[in-house]
Parts: C-alpha cells; structure tokens; sequence
C-alpha cells in the first residue's frame, strides 16, 4: 500500500483571485524581501482583502532558509494566531512555511525533529496555502521541507505527510518576470525531480505518468522560458506547471541519488543555486545508475522520442539529452564549471560524503552507492568526468 | 532447515549476519542505539514476541529473546506483526515506507533514527541472508 496526496490545485492565468473566495479571519505571509519588493505580497493582500481577512507578514526568509529563522517566524506566528498561512515565494519561502505553521500548531516539537513517521495532528489552527514564485521547487504541491542547520553546515530533509498544502496557487503571473538565470536554475530543478522520482525505487502509477509529462514539458518549454521570459506566456505557464506536477511527485515518489549529493554539496557551496548544483549531478547519477541496469530509461526516453532500442541506448540517449539541455540553458555540466574552487572542493570532500551517507533521499537510488563510490561519483561530476563504474 | 522467525535462534542468527557484514559496520560505524524488535501476537505468534538487539558502532553486541519486556530499556522499539516483517526481510517493503503507512511502528528518537538510512536498509539486508522459517 502506498498514498498519493496533493493539494487543491488552481492553475492558469489569473489563478490568484481565487485566494479572495476563502473563508477566514487572519493570513499569515512568509515570504522574502525580494518578493515583497516586486509587489507580489500586495497583490496577495489584495486578494484577502477581497475575501475579508486580515494579514501579517513575515519577509525575513533567506535562500536556504535555516532553523533560526523558522523559529523566529513562528513565534510571530503564535503572537498572530492566524487560521491561514502563506507561503509565498521560491521553495524556501515555502518551505520555511511549512516548517513554521508546524511549529505553530505543535510548539513541543523542534522543527529538526519534523519527520514523516509521527501524527502530528495539523489543522487544528491553521490550513496552508502555497503561491509559487518561480517554477520551481514543486514545494506548493509536497510535504518536503528543507532547510539548513547553519551551524554544522548540513541540509536537513525533513517533512511530514499532513505538511502538504491544503491550496496551491499556481499563477504564471509570479513567474512572468524571472530572470533569466533563475529561470533556469528553478526550471532545471524540475526535470531533476521529474527523472529521479521516474526512476527511484518508490516510483508507481500514480506519478508515472506525471513525471514523464514535467519532463516532457521541461525539454519544450524551458528552453523557451529561458530565452523569451515574459515575451513568451505559453512557456511561462507550461513550466509553472510542469513545477507543481514534478511537485507532486517529490511525495509520492521520492526524488534520490541526485539530490542527496545536491543537498550535501549545495550546503557546503551556496553561492551555487539549488536546482543548477543538483543538474549537474543530474546525468553523472544516471550514468552511475545505468552502469547497475538499474532504472527504466527506455520508457523514458520514449516518452522523450530519444532513441531507444535496448535500454542502454536509452540511458545513452537520456544522459546526452541532459547534457544538451544544460549546456543550451548556459548551466554547467561539472562542479568545476559551476565555479567551485578545486582546492575547497577537495577539502569538502569527504564532509560531503558523510553527508550524503545521512541523506535518507539516498536509499530511494535503485542502484545506492557505497561510501567510495559516493566519493568517486562526487569527483566524477567535479572533473566531468563519465562515470564508468 | 531454516532458522524460526521470532526466536532467540534468529535474533542471533541475525547478530551474526550483522557482524560479518563489512556493509553494516561501515554503514553504522557511528550507531548507538539498543533495540526491541517485537513481533505481536496473531498469524501463528501466540503472544508478542521481544527480540533484543544491541547496536553499537557497526557492531552488535548482544542479541537476546527477552521474556520479560521490563528486562531491557532500549532507546528504541520497532514493532509489527509477523506478515508486515517478511515483507520487510523480503524487500517487499522498505522500512521507511513501512513506517510511513504505519505498519511498522517505531518508538524513541525519530531524529536519530532519520540521521542513519544506510545502516537501516543494511541491516535489512542481513536479515534476508538468514535462511528464515516463517510461521504457517
């Protein structure tokens, strides 16, 4: 047995003036100063304006949002009592709500103590709407919550089924206007999740046939995203919601490998997005897996109409598409190209390991590394190398 | 003949697979941690079953049946009744999801326990290197 959750999707342009037909008293926003300085927050206010609620917000969020800041959100948040709350922003602002509104409603529990295997009994205070501002994380649509413990340097992949959003808001009016560069690494983020959630060992029907469609809008529409912006509302709005399909599959499959040496590498090398550090772990992971005859890359590749006559092929055929589309969106193909100094590197090195060796994404690989290989595979994609092993 | 499921012959059969295992105790070098793995009564189990494992540093250091489940104070206790454990040792199931669904349950320290996904899905796979007799 298994589940599949998600939350009440609204899609589409204009998808925001459906937050003015909910009922309530307070909204609490969690967002960031940037997206407070674009205006989006007002035009969120608005909305609830229009259905009678008040608003607080709480703009603090940083990228990589860490425990401390959480703490101090949610203390605001217990001072509000609101009965919704908003995450509003890229996955760290959502995330972050996330995180909070547990705090909110469960104060006896330590945000890094947050995990899927306990009843936390949520919605007693509050429900929770997510609003995407970028496409993106997929946060609006899962349970997972990521945020870092700064003091030791360490992603925390934490989460709870009964954390996924009542409401996803997923208008391309907040994504309209990203820049370039964000783009890419936000909409990079979603094919990662789209393949590793296709691939992983909790993949089933139920996400099948999602993730094969992000991927196939991801290689349509981000190149377009990418090159046109705003010039070009079709491709902003197909990868708004590729973002909150490959979304839904974070939870009900899982992404892996992949991410798990993104998170140990990412929190080692901030200055190094997200979305573009774990792509280029990308096709490294999917050579490494391959080289097992693990994963089913002849149905992806088909569904991509790569070629595919035996399933090496098709793994040859997905890993050089990757490659392809990395290099057209102006990301690297190696940590050396992203711009990570080869002396810091080496010096991380086996920190990173003994990250990714806690990271429980790992166990979700069809093929899982031993401790050597998850070294020679976090060299592999520093040097670019092809992973023969 | 293989080893009965739910006895001290397993649990120890069990300590020894973990012990031989290169995997486990690079996997669990940090480990500290005793366990109750308790087997519930029903499906050919008269009553609940406390197996006792003591983990420590990629080593097991003692694994005993316990009649008396106030002998021990282990940090942790994971339990399920005896069809949802084959599915574990049969990898039909992984424990994460196991306790996602709420099938296997789990008591004590869920940080700690999130903190060490290898040593789990090592551990899993001693067990299905014992050559099990399940209840009929």
């Amino acid at each position: 047995m298994w589940f599949f959750r998600c939350p009440e999707i609204t899609f589409g342009e204009d998808a925001l003036g459906q937050l003015a037909l909910i009922r309530g008293k307070r909204a609490f926003i969690v967002t960031d100063p940037v997206i407070e300085g674009l205006g989006f927050v007002t035009a969120v206010q608005t909305q609830l304006c229009e259905a009678g609620l008040e608003s607080q917000v709480f703009a603090e969020v940083e990228p990589d949002p860490s425990l401390q800041t959480v703490r101090r959100g949610a203390a605001q948040m217990l001072a509000y009592e609101p009965d919704w709350i908003i995450g509003l922003g890229g996955g760290s602002s959502m995330d972050a709500a996330k995180a909070m509104w547990i705090h909110y409603e469960r104060p006896d529990i330590d945000p890094e103590a947050i995990n899927p295997f306990e009843e936390l009994g949520l919605r007693q205070k509050a429900r929770l709407i997510c609003i995407p501002t970028t496409a993106g994380t997929g946060s609006e649509a899962g349970y997972g919550i990521v945020l870092t413990d700064t003091e030791n340097a360490r992603k925390l992949t934490l989460g709870s089924p009964e954390a996924t959003p009542d409401i996803a808001i997923v208008d391309p009016y907040f994504t309209a206007q990203l820049p370039r560069q964000v783009t890419a690494d936000t909409g990079i983020d979603v094919l990662t999740h789209a393949i590793e959630a296709y691939i992983g060992s909790w993949a089933n029907d139920f996400t099948d046939g999602l993730c094969l469609q992000a991927m196939r809008l991801v290689f349509k529409y981000l190149p377009r995203a990418v090159a046109y912006g705003h010039e070009d509302p079709e491709a902003r709005e197909k990868m708004a919601n590729a973002a909150t399909m490959a979304g839904m599959v974070l939870g009900n499959s899982s992404v892996a490998l992949a991410h798990a040496l993104g998170h140990s590498a990412g929190a080692l090398f901030h200055q190094v997005p997200h979305g573009r550090i774990t792509a280029v772990f990308l096709p490294y992971t999917l050579q490494f897996v391959a080289n097992g005859e693990a994963g089913r890359f002849g149905d992806m590749a088909s569904a991509l109409l790569l070629p595919s006559r035996d399933e090496t092929e098709a793994a040859d055929s997905v890993v050089t598409a990757v490659f392809q589309l990395l290099d057209q969106l102006g990301l690297p193909g190696s940590l050396k190209a992203a711009g990570i100094p080869e002396d810091q590197f080496a010096e991380m090195l086996p920190l990173m390991v003994e990250h990714v060796e806690v990271d429980a994404n790992l166990l979700m690989s069809p093929r899982i590394p031993h401790t050597a290989e998850i070294e020679k595979l976090l060299q592999y994609a520093y040097n670019g190398r092809a992973v023969d092993f | 003949m293989g080893v009965p499921f739910a006895t001290e012959a397993w649990i120890k059969a069990l300590q020894e697979e973990l012990n031989k295992s290169e995997g486990y105790r690079e996997a669990a070098k940090t480990w500290e941690g005793d366990f109750y793995f308790v087997v519930t009564a029903g499906d050919g189990i008269p009553q609940d079953v406390y197996m006792y494992m003591d983990l420590w540093h990629g080593e097991c250091r003692e694994a005993i049946e316990v009649g008396d489940p106030s002998a021990k104070d282990p940090a942790f206790v994971m339990s399920a009744p005896v069809d949802v454990w084959r599915k574990v040792v049969e990898k039909k199931i992984d424990p994460i999801k196991g306790l996602m669904t709420r099938q296997l349950k789990l008591k004590g320290n869920m940080m700690k326990i999130m903190k060490a996904p290898k040593a789990a899905i090592e551990l899993v796979e001693c067990t299905t290197r014992i050559d099990t007799d399940w209840p009929a």
